[in-house]
């Protein structure tokens, strides 16, 4: 057990050493556990050699946005799957349900076409829009709501609020575990998505993380200055790691949803 | 003439159907464009000829008998299922094995459960990096990891530079990064088996191993079916350590389908070929899907 453990810190114990040597101690062989002396002179470096604070802010806003946009129309539809009565409601839920087999990559190039039609290639609204609409959000807040006591909604009800009012003021607000679960899972998926920003941004002024970071990689020729790539890697991972430490327990709640607890 | 007003009953329903519309309409609308018609698109381009400039031109199965009279198409699934399954099954013995020993602990378990779960919640393009990194052939750690080993006298290995190594190398990112939420779900199947099962077994006579092959496994086959095919599944989709730090070499041994349909479409601009691969991609991942579903069906009603 403390070997498993030691073998998966160790990648980052690397990541975070690496990042506070200099050059000279980076390429020295067999490499130091702990640097001595430690420099901070690769996060500088970070900051000095990529616009790295503007791609922060750029997976900052598109994350944020994508989360709020994707829990707000997920539990919207998830409160009408589970609490409203309208005609073809089964085959409408198995419809969004099937959509979580459709790996994305198969339609990454249609989906290009449409952004291109839209105007939409290298802005934020091609990064943010597109990640909007999830099954699994859906699946994962209907199972929620269904799972709520009926008394307060119809309370509410006779009170005389309209089915938007009963949603925002009763049942979101009980729903808030889940509500966080989804937002954890979708801000972790979306700050550490590659492919899609990869493809559909093509100004440095408008780079994710992921997307500057393989760019700094591949600026290097001859010489990967690793020191500076590891600095980069320990600020992208972690605003995730504190994310998930303090939210960790709706996260796994979330997962769990989601596949044995059917 | 009766006229004809409309009841109470049918006004409430207009006035439901109102509102249901309201709350779904913002989620299909986002899927009919986002989802079902590129899914759509894709298999007419896939059986189309198209250069991004004029009109696609129909040209029928042409790209799919292509794909099947190229080699490197041969060689690209001959990886990947290399990558899949070699590397689903790794990743399922090491993650049950450490579900089994975390489920008999009874300190700590917290703590090394979010262990494990960091590097699934870490951003791929971070791990690829630390880990062509670790694996440089000159300076990375795993080289001199393995000069630490007394009397081997081990050779320095090029790992992601080794034709032998590279999809090796892959594969242990892979599950480096993955096995924590394997782990996760296997634990929570482990926790689920009824503990007068373990009971009875114990007064029968049956020991550790005995117990594991039946009780544990029998009890645990849903969820292992479950995490196999979602571990299949994320592993087909691999594109981000390919991109990163093999570019599908060296000599293409670690060209995986999802990165060989990248380059095809946003390199080559050779979209019908991409979307023939795509589709390939998507029949696997759906009868992997189905066979699931059907499996763990026939599982349930055994129970």
């Amino acid at each position: 057990m403390g070997c498993g453990a030691l073998a998966t810190i160790g990648p980052f114990w690397v990541m975070v050493s690496t990042s506070l040597m200099t050059k000279a101690q980076v390429f020295q062989f067999p490499p130091a556990l702990i640097p001595m002396p430690l420099t901070w002179h690769n996060y500088g470096q970070v900051f000095a050699q990529v616009p790295f604070l503007t791609y922060f802010l750029n997976s900052l806003l598109v994350a944020t946005l994508t989360t709020a946009g994707q829990v707000l129309f997920c539990a919207m539809a998830a409160y009408a799957f589970s609490r409203l009565h309208f005609p073809f409601k089964n085959g409408l839920f198995f419809m969004v349900l099937i959509t979580m087999m459709i790996p994305p990559q198969v339609n990454i190039v249609p989906l290009f076409f449409v952004m291109k039609s839209f105007g939409w290639i290298d802005t934020y609204a091609g990064l943010i829009v597109p990640g909007l609409f999830g099954a699994f959000g859906v699946f994962l807040l209907r199972q929620w709501f269904n799972g709520l006591p009926l008394e307060l909604e119809e309370a509410a009800r006779l009170d005389g609020c309209n089915p938007w009012q009963v949603f925002v003021t009763v049942a979101l607000p009980l729903a808030r575990p889940a509500l966080a679960a989804l937002g954890i899972l979708a801000f972790i998926g979306s700050w550490n998505s590659f492919m899609w920003p990869l493809i559909v941004v093509q100004s440095e002024g408008l780079s994710t993380l992921p997307v500057g970071i393989a760019a700094l990689q591949s600026s290097y020729r001859d010489v990967t200055d690793w020191g500076v790539l590891m600095a980069a890697s320990t600020l992208s991972v972690l605003p995730v790691i504190m994310l998930f430490l303090v939210g960790q327990k709706q996260f796994v709640e979330g997962l769990l949803q989601g596949s044995v607890k059917e | 003439m009766v006229q004809a007003r409309p009841t109470l009953i049918n006004r409430l329903a207009q006035r439901e159907l109102f509102w249901a519309a309201v709350f779904i309409a913002p989620l299909i609308c986002g899927l009919f464009i986002f989802t079902y018609i590129p899914v759509v698109c894709s298999l007419a381009l896939s059986f189309s000829s198209w250069n991004l400039l004029g009109d696609p031109q129909w040209v029928g199965l042409e790209n799919y008998t292509h794909l099947l009279g190229d080699p490197l198409f041969f060689k690209t699934m001959a990886v990947t299922t290399v990558f899949v399954v070699v590397g689903v099954t790794l990743e399922i013995v090491l993650a049950l094995a450490v579900a089994l020993l975390l489920n008999r602990a009874v300190q700590g378990i917290a703590v090394f459960r979010s262990v494990f779960f960091l590097p699934v919640v870490s951003p791929m393009v971070s791990v690829a990096l630390v880990w062509g990194w670790i694996f440089d052939p000159q300076f990375g750690w795993l080289n001199a990891l393995l000069q630490l080993i007394p009397f081997a006298h081990l050779p320095r290995i090029a790992w992601l530079y080794d034709e032998q190594w590279a999809l090796w190398a892959l594969i242990m990112i892979r599950i480096w990064k993955d096995l924590g939420y394997t782990m996760l779900i296997l634990l929570a199947g482990l926790q689920g088996i009824p503990s007068h099962l373990y009971e009875s077994a114990r007064i029968d006579g049956a020991g550790w191993w005995r117990q594991l092959w039946a009780v544990t496994l029998p009890m645990l086959s849903p969820t292992l079916f479950f995490v196999i095919t979602v571990a299949m599944i994320q592993a087909f989709q691999t594109f981000d350590v390919v991109y990163l730090l093999t570019e599908g070499g060296p000599g293409n041994s670690t060209q995986l389908l999802v990165y060989w349909l990248f380059k095809n479409a946003f390199q080559f601009y050779k979209v019908g070929p991409a979307s023939a691969m795509a589709y390939v991609l998507f029949l696997i991942i759906l009868s992997l899907t189905l066979v699931q579903w059907t499996l763990r069906k026939r599982w349930v009603l055994h129970e």
